[in-house]
């Protein structure tokens, strides 16, 4: 009766813990909602939120006028990061297939560990490849005066993007049944036809999966896109832009918070920028999961 | 606000280790506050003169030439950092209050203009250096150099050369929003080493190669004050020296009529020979016998 007992506490205890550690989770998102939300809004006391969010020119320590624009830090992340994803994503799936579908399965187990390792590369090393590495040679390739360019930035979020993505992309590739490709092969089709027609459409929900959290990687990444885009705060003229400086949301923020007075309205406004950089973010992975369940629907 | 902690924790340190001296040594704690430019700087030089000198105490305070001025004349600080001279109506408030600053040079701030080995211009007056920092002048070909678009590289707001440049080269005016914003020093060199259409601002400690010479493929520009005037380089100390290179300013600290032994003592450290070693291993110029001269004057 009493070890009955003892072990109905222990059920309840344990229970108990991981209810905890959930709603934890739950908590620490929604203390840094708040948090985000009550120091960005006196930011537009001062700030007009529709001069914020047009505005092309940020300059809040300017001796003139302090001028709070952030629309060329906007489309500034956006073009960075969907250079990045127009290369890795491509460039990712081709490897994914490779790995799964046409490459010994020696060449495999060499090729998939040393992707992993590359996930685990510091970004501030990939910064400083793309100051000594990358921006030399996209200067020289493309005779332009300088390589810390929005491209640079691109190529280098693509090689950080690029483990997520393969990872994932092969993962779905190998869960597509045995039986899809089987059945293909049997109809005629060649190993190429079955890759692309049959295979690859089966795992694309993995596949967009692959490509979103790579894109939350590359939108979120500051250190190197801070070292190796130049940092110009000016607006980047598209499609020229991408052989422009820009500079960034993330590289903005982790460039001036270091030093800016606190409780004054730049201060605000930095966190203004992080809350629309948290929107952004959580918008991009609305969509994911609203894609992804569309396209399972219509599977079942 | 990482350097008050820091300051406290020697502080600390030091109450610790010295026991009962500290409490009597407490009452004795000199203040110096002041100048964002010189906190640094005023820091580390402390730091050492607290290590050569057990027993003594210092809190190095930044917020700015006005905080400091006021500090002084409100009695809040025993010495005042400032990087531009007094207002007059500093001075007249101070000796309302009663308080007689008197001043001493501790270091000269300047920044070397480099280019690219490869532009063939020696030289720039200020306002066309100016002119090209705040996007008036976009092309060498302007200022006599080649036909090759001007790629600007700059320090991040948070520096204080960024500042020192603004106020001092631009005339308080925006800073061009394609200036590349890099994160430090070092950074500009390996622009403009290669750029050829780039120019940049960069302190003279950050010049030199292992064996004392000038980078290889940097090329350091000459500046004159007006386009008629003879232009200096901030290599030639002689010049640097007597004020005719136009890109520095001296860096003061300012106490209330004669300074007290111990104050006296510490800027006896700071302008004598191993004080100004420091100066210029944190990039700035050592102080010319003039300001020693005056220095010295002022001590007595």
């Amino acid at each position: 009766m009493r070890k009955k007992k003892l072990a109905n506490l222990k059920e309840a205890a344990i229970r108990a813990f991981f209810f905890t550690c959930g709603v934890l989770a739950v908590l620490v998102l929604l203390g840094i909602f708040t948090t985000l939300i009550t120091t960005a809004f006196p930011a537009f006391k001062e700030i007009d939120i529709g001069r914020f969010l047009s505005g092309k020119i940020w300059d809040p320590t300017s001796p003139e006028k302090a001028e709070y624009g952030i629309l060329s830090m906007i489309v500034s992340t956006l073009l960075v990061t969907g250079g990045a994803l127009a290369i890795a994503v491509p460039v990712g799936i081709g490897v994914a297939a490779y790995l799964s579908d046409v490459a010994h399965w020696r060449v495999r187990e060499i090729v998939k560990p040393i992707v992993e390792i590359l996930a685990g590369i510091p970004s501030v090393v990939i910064g400083f490849l793309g100051i000594v590495l990358f921006a030399p040679a996209i200067s020289k390739v493309l005779h332009i005066g300088h390589g810390l360019t929005a491209l640079n930035g691109s190529l280098l979020l693509a090689v950080m993007a690029l483990p997520t993505i393969i990872s994932i992309s092969e993962d779905s590739l190998n869960a597509v049944p045995v039986t899809y490709a089987e059945a293909s092969l049997a109809l005629g089709a060649s190993r190429w036809q079955t890759l692309v027609r049959v295979k690859i459409p089966a795992a694309l929900s993995g596949i967009i999966a692959a490509s979103m959290l790579g894109m939350g990687r590359a939108i979120g990444e500051t250190m190197t896109v801070l070292m190796a885009t130049g940092n110009a705060r000016t607006f980047p003229d598209l499609p020229g832009g991408i052989l422009e400086s820009v500079r960034t949301m993330t590289a903005n923020i982790a460039i001036e918070l270091g030093e800016v007075p606190f409780y004054t309205t730049h201060y605000y406004a930095l966190f203004a920028i992080g809350l629309v950089l948290f929107i952004l973010t959580f918008v991009v992975n609305l969509v994911a999961d609203v894609v992804l369940n569309k396209y399972q629907e219509r599977e079942q | 606000m990482k350097r008050i902690i820091t300051t406290a924790l020697v502080f600390m340190g030091l109450s610790l280790g010295i026991g009962g001296m500290a409490a009597a040594q407490r009452g004795k704690m000199i203040q110096v506050k002041g100048s964002d430019t010189l906190v640094n700087l005023v820091q580390i030089l402390a730091e050492q003169y607290m290590e050569k000198n057990p027993g003594k105490a210092l809190a190095v305070l930044g917020g700015g030439s006005s905080t400091g001025i006021a500090g002084l004349t409100n009695g809040t600080c025993d010495v005042a950092n400032h990087s531009r001279e007094w207002k007059q109506k500093e001075i007249d408030l101070a000796w309302e209050k009663g308080v007689s600053p008197r001043f001493f040079v501790v270091a000269v701030d300047g920044v070397s203009i480099i280019v690219n080995e490869k532009n063939p211009l020696d030289k720039l007056t200020m306002a066309e250096i100016g002119a090209m920092y705040r996007g008036e002048v976009k092309n060498w070909k302007a200022v006599g150099g080649p036909s090759l678009p001007v790629s600007l590289y700059g320090r991040q707001s948070n520096s204080g050369t960024y500042v020192f440049v603004q106020e001092h080269v631009l005339g308080n005016k925006n800073y061009s929003t394609d200036m590349k914003e890099m994160n430090g020093n070092a950074q500009i060199i390996e622009g403009i080493l290669a750029d050829e259409g780039g120019i940049g601002y960069v302190g003279v400690g950050y010049l030199f190669d292992e064996n004392g010479k000038v980078r290889k493929g940097l090329k350091v520009l000459n500046v004159s004050k007006t386009p008629g005037s003879q232009a200096f380089s901030p290599l030639d100390k002689a010049a640097v020296d007597s004020g005719d290179y136009p890109v520095a300013r001296a860096l003061y600290q300012a106490t209330n009529g004669k300074p007290s032994a111990a104050v006296a003592d510490f800027i006896r450290y700071e302008i004598g020979d191993e004080g100004q070693q420091v100066v210029v291993k944190e990039g700035f110029f050592a102080i010319s016998p003039a300001h020693k001269a005056q220095n010295e004057k002022n001590l007595r």
